[in-house]
């Protein structure tokens, strides 16, 4: 279904302020999987997700999806089989257009878009269906401007129109995050319903442990612009958290050994000591 | 004054088409677009100089809007995949339309078009054919205003006519599939990427429209004035704008259909507003632009005060009767 092949990202190369985003991303996404990730401030989460959608191109590696190479197609192609539900909840809707205008939107996100009617009659009553299962009551203010929603309506409604037309693959980039609890876990259930109806594959990015754990059936953690850990199915079925920091711990005290090599590579010496 | 309050009003419904375009960059697009001053220029430019060619000035009308769609998509050109700043886009075609308008009226800075077979000279030869005239001066006179009578209605009548029509098409366009994404492009574009609009290519389409009703209000114009002038569409960015904004502050945005409907008000109401203030002694022709510029400022400074100041009263309001208790148990204190 997806799959990335040492995909590599770099920021800045070659100037001081040079970071390594993705160094060497191997990655495969059965149909159907809903794969969970996990990692640190600057892991190169949020950059892994930009490369799969295509807002950067990757530096080295390549990408597939449905069995084609889509390493260079360019954003807006790559979307109309991309489902996407930003962390901000206002950046999935327009938010000057009515609840059935923005699903309209959704709706011919792959198709054609031509000259007739954005919302019809017949369109209108399968928006009301679908808005129905939400049970936010959205359906019965199909033209209300999106702009007056709370935050986890519109959420709730960016993640309708992410999977509308079920798309080959659904990308959640911590989409509950800026949520208050509440919310955040009825938009989480709201996830595992919709995913698991529709069998989306699905790939999710989140900071919540606990989330990570209890939604999916694989789980990945990456620091450094690498995959540092990956569990399967049988595996991630006996994970808890504390299994997950002490992993997590382990790497970290891993990844800044490397830190101090780096620091002092072999040859120059280490401070008080003769050398080798 | 009746006279001028008609003429007034005949140029305000031709301003309204150019409103409606500005309407579409400014707002719809969110777009600072400000090839207008130029593209106003191509269609006035190309209809006059069609026109003086002898070529049918419905002919001349069309290809002067058509003209004005494609230097609407040269300033999307060079935002999207120029990757140069919106108002500097516009800008720099409204500079290089400059030389662009004087090659197409044949370096004449300014043609004239009195005594030519215009659109002008077409409608008020129907209103007079149809008895429109008769009939709605007749009227006039029953009323008691027959001192001043219009010299023909039919300018008035068609040029509402075609204003309308043009609202109701970009109307129904904007709640086409590619109006609904167009607009999502202007609302947010991360969005509208996310799920498949080619941003990019609508923001050129809508550079284009919005361009070819600028021209093809210049287009009219020309004809209404009776010349085209290589400076006409000199500060033309800021009556589509005060028209704008006029028209939303008075007559509200709640759907788009009113909304457009709002623009065509403002613009009508605009040119009212300047008409009257040039008629007080004190001002010069010349004064216009300055009239102008005042008028965008308090349409765009007076809707926030008055906020601020029902504001204030509110608080006010809820502050008095705090003091009250305060006053009641300082006296009780005292006693």
């Amino acid at each position: 279904m997806l799959q990335l092949k040492n995909v590599h990202k770099v920021f800045n190369e070659g100037q001081p302020d040079e970071r390594v985003a993705l160094a060497g991303i191997d990655l495969e996404l059965k149909s159907g999987d809903f794969v969970t990730v996990i990692g640190s401030n600057g892991a190169g989460k949020s950059t892994l997700m930009n490369v799969i959608t295509g807002v950067l191109a990757p530096d080295a590696g390549e990408i597939w999806m449905d069995g084609k190479e889509v390493t260079r197609l360019p954003e807006f192609k790559r979307s109309a089989r991309i489902g996407r539900v930003f962390q901000d909840p206002m950046a999935g809707t327009a938010a000057s257009l009515t609840i059935e205008e923005n699903l309209s939107i959704a709706f011919t996100r792959n198709k054609t878009r031509t000259l007739a009617r954005g919302v019809t009659k017949k369109r209108r009553a399968f928006f009301r269906e679908r808005l129905a299962e939400l049970n936010l009551g959205l359906e019965n203010r199909l033209t209300a401007k999106v702009g007056s929603l709370s935050g986890g309506e519109r959420q709730a409604l960016s993640l309708l129109m992410a999977t509308l037309t079920y798309p080959s693959l659904l990308l959640l980039d911590e989409h509950t995050a800026a949520l208050d609890p509440a919310r955040a876990a009825l938009i989480a259930e709201m996830t595992e319903r919709i995913v698991r109806a529709s069998r989306l594959t699905t790939l999710m990015v989140t900071h919540n442990m606990q989330q990570a754990i209890a939604l999916g059936n694989r789980l990945v953690m990456m620091d450094a612009g690498r995959i540092v850990a990956a569990f399967d199915e049988e595996e991630k079925k006996t994970l808890t958290i504390e299994k997950l920091l002490a992993v997590f711990q382990q790497m970290r005290s891993a990844a800044s050994d490397r830190l101090l090599l780096n620091a002092f590579p072999p040859g120059a010496g280490l401070p008080g000591q003769g050398g080798e | 004054m009746f006279a001028s309050i008609f003429g007034a009003l005949e140029s305000g419904i031709i301003f309204a088409i150019m409103a409606l375009g500005v309407y579409l960059s400014f707002r719809v697009l969110d777009f600072p677009d400000l090839t207008v001053d130029g593209s106003f220029v191509t269609g006035a430019g190309t209809a006059a100089a069609m026109i003086t060619r002898g070529l049918d000035p419905i002919l001349a009308t069309a290809c002067g809007t058509l003209a004005g769609f494609i230097a609407g998509c040269f300033t999307g050109l060079l935002h999207t995949k120029g990757k140069i700043h919106a108002l500097l886009s516009g800008i720099l075609m409204m500079i290089a339309l400059w030389s662009i308008n004087l090659r197409i009226m044949e370096d004449a800075a300014n043609i004239p078009l009195l005594g030519k077979h215009t659109l002008m000279t077409e409608m008020a030869d129907f209103a007079k054919i149809t008895g429109l005239d008769a009939s709605l001066n007749a009227a006039l006179k029953a009323v008691g205003l027959g001192e001043s009578l219009p010299r023909t209605w039919g300018i008035l009548i068609l040029m509402l006519a075609l204003t309308l029509i043009i609202k109701m098409l970009n109307d129904w366009f904007l709640q086409t599939e590619i109006g609904l994404v167009l607009r999502a492009t202007g609302d947010n574009k991360r969005m509208s990427r996310s799920f498949s609009a080619n941003t990019d290519r609508l923001t050129i389409l809508g550079l284009g429209l919005a361009n070819a009703w600028v021209a093809l209000s210049g287009a009219i114009y020309a004809q209404y004035g009776g010349f085209a002038d290589i400076g006409m569409g000199v500060g033309m960015i800021i009556v589509g704008l005060a028209s704008v904004i006029i028209g939303e502050a008075l007559f509200g945005t709640k759907t788009i259909a009113r909304t457009t409907l709002a623009v065509i008000g403002g613009a009508i109401i605009y040119r009212i507003v300047v008409t009257l203030a040039l008629r007080i002694e004190f001002f010069k022709p010349g004064d216009l632009k300055l009239i102008t510029a005042v008028i965008v400022v308090l349409a765009l400074v007076v809707p926030k005060a008055v906020d601020n100041r029902r504001e204030k009263r509110r608080r006010k309001r809820r502050q008095a009767p705090a003091d009250d208790r305060n006053r009641e148990a300082e006296q009780r204190a005292a006693t």
